[in-house]
């Protein structure tokens, strides 16, 4: 199953490894040092965080970087702004019913 | 006028939550009734060129609201609201979640909180929306984008139509 944007951001967690990737790129070995983690916790993130395209691995000598995708991030923010322009749409038609209604009862 | 009235539309994603303020240009008893009567409802809720269809509505605590959004083609997508507190003209609660044309359920829905207060004449109203998944979210705005495709694919018809006629 493809995981979940909102479940992946929920977790401070991952939201401590998303901050961290931002500044640059790494191994799992290093985030769990950082994170004080076992390896097998951080492998766990990091699946949650690849299956829903927040950071992507890139393969360097017999190391795997995870890198932040910025991308991922701005797609999400552009679907929450195609949000925002519903509620927009659907308080404007409000606003035409309730000037109506207001000359109605005049 | 729009322009004066306060619209607020803010996301935390980490604690899953949408917070939605607007101002409307009329009374509080008035924005009440157009949040909680399904006559005003359907005149309002659904984006234009979608349109909103109440099956039925009891507004009190337990009761709820049956209706579907509808694509110009004709496609419905019903929800259910169940309305799980309600302080007239200030505050109602709802739990809402998508269904089948049968009233069955999909969970998990969403948590709606509704606040109203006037001043001045102008009524504000506080939308808190908690989800409890991110893909619930991105379903509500599916349904919104399956009208707006379906309208322009019947207009990209109509004018090749019109257009081979010539």
């Amino acid at each position: 199953m493809k995981q979940d944007i909102f479940q992946a951001i929920a977790d401070p967690t991952r939201r401590a490894i998303l901050t961290l990737l931002t500044i640059q790129a790494l191994t799992p070995n290093v985030m769990a040092e950082k994170f004080d983690m076992t390896r097998q916790a951080v492998s766990k993130h990091i699946k949650v965080l690849h299956e829903c395209e927040l950071i992507k691995p890139e393969q360097s000598g017999r190391e795997i970087y995870y890198h932040f995708n910025a991308k991922k991030m701005q797609e999400f923010d552009h679907w929450l702004a195609q949000f925002r322009q519903n509620w927009e749409t659907q308080f404007n038609q409000l606003d035409e019913l309730l000037s109506t209604i207001k000359k109605q009862k005049k | 006028m729009n322009n004066d009235l306060l619209f607020d539309f803010n996301v935390d994603k980490a604690a899953k939550t949408v917070y939605i303020t607007r101002e409307f240009n009329a009374g509080r008893a008035l924005v009440w009734d157009a949040f909680t009567r399904a006559e005003l409802l359907d005149q309002w809720v659904a984006p234009a060129p979608m349109r909103a269809k109440t099956k039925y509505m009891n507004f009190e605590v337990g009761g709820r609201r049956f209706y579907a959004m509808i694509s110009p083609d004709g496609h419905e997508r019903w929800a259910v609201q169940e309305f799980t507190s309600i302080t007239p003209k200030t505050n109602f609660k709802m739990y809402n979640a998508f269904s089948d044309k049968d009233e069955n359920r999909e969970l998990p829905g969403s948590d709606w909180d509704y606040n109203f207060s006037e001043q001045n004449g102008i009524t504000k109203v506080d939308i808190t929306i908690f989800n409890e998944s991110f893909e619930r979210l991105e379903k509500i705005l599916e349904g919104f984008k399956i009208g707006f495709t379906m309208s322009l694919t019947n207009l990209e018809n109509l004018l090749s139509t019109l257009s081979e006629k010539q």
